[in-house]
């Protein structure tokens, strides 16, 4: 039996009075993708802000198990080992894919700035490396030296994917990946990710209101209400005999449109 | 043949004789004195004292004088000659509640205890060229009268009585100096205060006045505005107790701001703060409304991204010492750095003709 | 003499800037805050540069100034007049007698000593400003070392120009830790920056100060394949013949004539003096 990759403990995040996500505990294996859903203000953009180290928790634990320190509380660990992480071993795709790209640099920058951060001192490999992620994310090779404001939405997004996991990220951090865009150039981007996790073998958790979203990549699958989990299990079996009434509710509403 | 340009040394001393002439001008006219400059064109004296954050008016004066009316050129001088003044030992904090006032406004109430004072101010002349000024007139007189009242308490202590303005609570840390040790970013409210109070007059007025159109909106009224002469007093520590060191004119305004407030805390209106050196009312307000804008984060406001919320923004370029300073560098010899941009230009250019070229053939 | 402090500055202002240097030597490449005060002279024309020297000079030393290679420029004269006028020290245009060179844009061509200190003008000490605008955010990108963003700026710049495009001012990373601006120095000045002297670096207006220790590595940045190159025009010095100086590019007559002449003037002068003659020199052989 395989360790878990991460490990999420009684995570708790208090504002003020008010509870943004409370006793959540969950474990992602290797390769596993993980559905966070819920309606808006259910917690589950804080959740994930938690876990990626944007917000402090108050409480809890969340272990990930490094490649060369073992199992470590990323809630202990220093800055600079965070932030290395998040360069590294992590990824981060924003919702709106202007808060994950650099937008006055080109394509082609965007993609290396992961790399150069990591030490890559060779322009041509760097080059190179970008020219073969933008093809893997479908955007023609002659677009490289372009910036992403002359790019449409489904671009931009798929640039943000390209810029994330061209260092071979472990674990990928998705916050509403398909939010905002039009439904064919989501259904496009839900395929790439798709082919993309299961190339690459990516442990990923994404939060999402989109049933389908998770129906498609998540084996697994949490509801959230008002910050707590109130179901979880492998998604064909969540989605297909829901128990808890709010699940029950948000998978008819889904059925009815 | 060329020969290398000598000779900057020479052109300098020429350029200054130059200037001096000109500076006198016409010498048939006869020439300013510093006390007619202290005198009559009091208000640029104040706006120097005030940025150059040096309170005498003699010197002031001078630097006006010698600046040929530049004021910016005059706070520099002051500015500079500051540097070379020992720092002898701290004041008391002024009191202003015991200001004896020229002039005391609030546009938040009708009447208050002490009464309203207009004082000197140009708010209500008629904007039109007087031209008997043009001619040697005599002097004006205005009418006094004893004053009846000894102390003016301050509108926001009405207000906080009644628990309806936010309460600022006094504490005993000094401090920090923004001529002593250097601006660092959070710069929290006393360096900030401190920046706005010498910040550049124009400056600070365009950033308040973008609240006002909506940038960062606050809602501000002004409370109370004064000017007047305030005692300052220093603890000798041989003596045991503070003595007074002398007078000054400032002024003062506070602005009662848009209200914060929640179902658990009551609402209640915030403040702005301006203190400047002299009669400086337009830099005064403008400087509340700056500093109550910068509040934003301690209040719990939202940031709209507007520059007069921006700390590092306003503060950072405020001071129109370091701003003439930097802009006019650029009038300084560059060619080192042009030189290498010409010959990386046309290493460039020269790349891209070979390029053109293999292409054609 | 005058009636100022020597120097200008009180002792205990010089007190706080020599701590500042101190630290910046201690930890080479890195911006030490410090309490910058009004000079007499504008924020951006040296201020900083000139309470370093304030701090660093002694009644015994010689002091030079240089702007663009040259004694005479008028801001170098001007700062020149002012230590003579407020220290009363020696001033040389002569880089071998002087002990602090205070200089805006260049190093020296010849090499300086153990016993020198180069003061440089600094008017934007950090490198990172103009990709990313807050101090705050800066700071924190120098203290976790987190550089890969100034390597973002030169890849855009090879993929656009097909060159690293920036020749002067250009970033170096010192002792293996902090990327520093060198001040806008060409790059083909770069190379001089690990040398016996000591080198600190004032920024008067943004109340930074910052050091290279002798002998210390300074790399300039660069990709592999693209590594740095300190070039400049290719061509000999028109007056002294020199070929191995940076050179200012003089325009003679309406047709667009033009000849090179080394910036470094001490070190052209004295070139011409040991007999090297250029193109375009003026001087008669003598044997002629």
């Amino acid at each position: 039996m395989t360790n878990p990759l991460f490990s999420v403990r009684d995570v708790a995040k208090y504002y003020g009075g008010r509870i943004g996500c409370a006793d959540v505990s969950f474990d992602l294996y290797p390769g596993e993708v993980m559905g966070i859903v819920g309606e808006s203000g259910s917690g589950k953009s804080t959740l994930l802000n938690c876990l990626a180290g944007h917000l402090t928790p108050d409480a809890g634990q969340i272990l990930f198990d490094t490649r060369t320190g073992g199992v470590r509380d990323t809630r202990e660990m220093s800055e600079p080992e965070r932030r290395m992480l998040s360069r590294t071993d992590w990824a981060f795709v924003h919702q709106h894919a202007r808060d994950g790209l650099r937008m006055s640099v080109s394509a082609g920058g965007n993609v290396g700035e992961r790399l150069m951060a990591v030490g890559a001192r060779r322009y041509d490999t760097i080059r190179a490396q970008a020219i073969d992620w933008l093809g893997r994310v479908e955007i023609d090779e002659s677009r490289i030296d372009d910036r992403p404001t002359a790019f449409s939405g489904g671009m931009q997004q798929r640039l943000q994917i390209a810029r994330n996991l061209v260092t071979g990220p472990r674990l990928v951090f998705m916050d509403e990946p398909t939010g905002g865009l039009d439904v064919s150039v989501q259904a496009r981007l839900l395929d790439l990710l798709r082919s993309l996790v299961r190339e690459m073998g990516l442990s990923a958790i994404i939060v999402t209101h989109d049933l389908a979203v998770v129906r498609l990549l998540a084996d697994r699958l949490m509801v959230m209400k008002s910050g707590y989990v109130v179901e979880a299990g492998l998604t064909d079996q969540v989605l297909d005999d829901p128990q808890h009434a709010y699940t029950q509710l948000l998978v008819s509403s889904v059925l009815q449109v | 043949m060329y020969v290398a340009v000598k000779g900057g040394e020479r052109a300098i001393d020429n350029a200054h004789e130059w200037l001096a002439e000109e500076r006198r001008g016409d010498t048939d006219i006869a020439e300013l004195s510093i006390a007619q400059i202290r005198e009559q064109l009091a208000l640029a004296v104040n706006r120097v004292m005030a940025e150059g954050s040096l309170y005498d008016p003699d010197l002031a004066a001078l630097a006006i004088k010698q600046s040929r009316g530049d004021l910016i050129e005059a706070i520099f001088l002051i500015r500079a000659y500051r540097t070379t003044l020992p720092r002898i030992g701290h004041s008391k904090p002024i009191e202003t509640s015991d200001m004896a006032c020229d002039r005391r406004i609030s546009a938040t109430f009708k009447d208050l205890p002490g009464g309203q004072i207009l004082g000197p101010t140009f708010d209500y002349t008629h904007r039109l060229l007087d031209f008997k000024l043009a001619a040697e007139g005599k002097a004006p007189v205005a009418q006094t009268r004893e004053t009846d009242v000894d102390r003016m308490p301050r509108v926001t202590d009405f207000l906080n009585q009644d628990g309806l303005i936010q309460t600022e609570t006094p504490t005993d840390t000094s401090p920090p100096d923004l001529t002593r040790q250097p601006m660092q970013f959070p710069a929290g409210r006393p360096l900030r205060l401190q920046n706005l109070t010498r910040g550049d007059e124009g400056f600070v007025l365009s950033i308040a006045y973008s609240t006002q159109r909506g940038y960062a909106r606050n809602h501000p009224f002004v409370g109370e505005l004064r000017i007047g002469r305030v005692v300052v007093e220093m603890d000798i520590p041989a003596l045991g107790f503070a003595v007074d060191i002398g007078e000054i004119t400032v002024t003062e305004c506070e602005t009662v701001n848009q209200f914060t407030g929640s179902k658990t805390e009551p609402a209640q209106f915030t403040r702005g703060y301006g203190l400047v050196f002299g009669q400086t009312e337009r830099k005064a307000i403008s400087m509340a409304l700056v500093d109550r804008a910068l509040r934003w984060e301690e209040l719990g406001e939202d940031n709209m991204g507007a520059p007069a919320q921006d700390e590092e923004f306003v503060l950072a370029h405020s001071d129109n010492i370091q701003a003439t300073g930097f802009l006019e560098h650029i009038k300084l010899p560059h060619y080192v750095d042009f030189q290498s941009e010409l010959e990386l230009v046309r290493k460039l250019r020269r790349e891209t003709a070979d390029a053109t070229k293999e292409a054609a053939e | 003499m005058s009636d100022y402090n020597f120097a200008y500055l009180d002792e205990q202002t010089k007190r706080m800037i020599r701590r500042a240097i101190l630290k910046g030597v201690a930890i080479p490449g890195y911006q030490v805050p410090f309490a910058s005060r009004e000079m007499p002279m504008p924020y951006g024309w040296g201020t900083g540069g000139v309470q370093v020297s304030a701090a660093c000079l002694t009644p015994e030393d010689t002091f030079k100034v240089i702007d663009q290679g040259a004694d005479d420029t008028t801001n170098a004269v001007s700062i020149r007049k002012f230590f003579e006028f407020t220290a009363g020290v020696a001033v040389t245009e002569h880089t071998g007698e002087a002990t602090v060179i205070q200089t805006r844009h260049r190093i020296p061509e010849e090499p300086l000593r153990e016993d020198q200190i180069l003061v440089y003008q600094v008017p934007i000490p950090e490198p990172l400003r103009f990709l990313e605008p807050r101090e705050t955010e800066t700071r924190k990108m120098h203290a976790l070392e987190e550089y890969g963003l100034m390597h973002v700026k030169l890849y855009e710049d090879i993929s656009r120009h097909g060159n690293i495009a920036t020749s002067y001012a250009y970033p170096v990373k010192v002792e293996g830790r902090y990327v520093m601006d060198p001040s806008p120095i060409p790059k083909f000045d770069n190379p001089k920056l690990e040398m016996a002297a000591i080198q600190l670096f004032g920024a008067g207006r943004e109340q930074r100060i910052y050091a290279i220790p002798p002998y210390t590595q300074v790399i300039s940045l660069d990709f592999e394949d693209y590594p740095f190159d300190p070039s400049k025009a290719d061509h000999p010095c028109d007056l002294c013949g020199a070929e191995h100086t940076y050179l200012d590019e003089v325009i003679i007559d309406d047709a667009g004539g033009r000849m090179f002449v080394c910036s470094d003037t001490d070190y052209c002068a004295g070139r011409q003096a040991d007999g090297h003659r250029g193109r375009l020199s003026p001087i008669q052989e003598a044997a002629e």
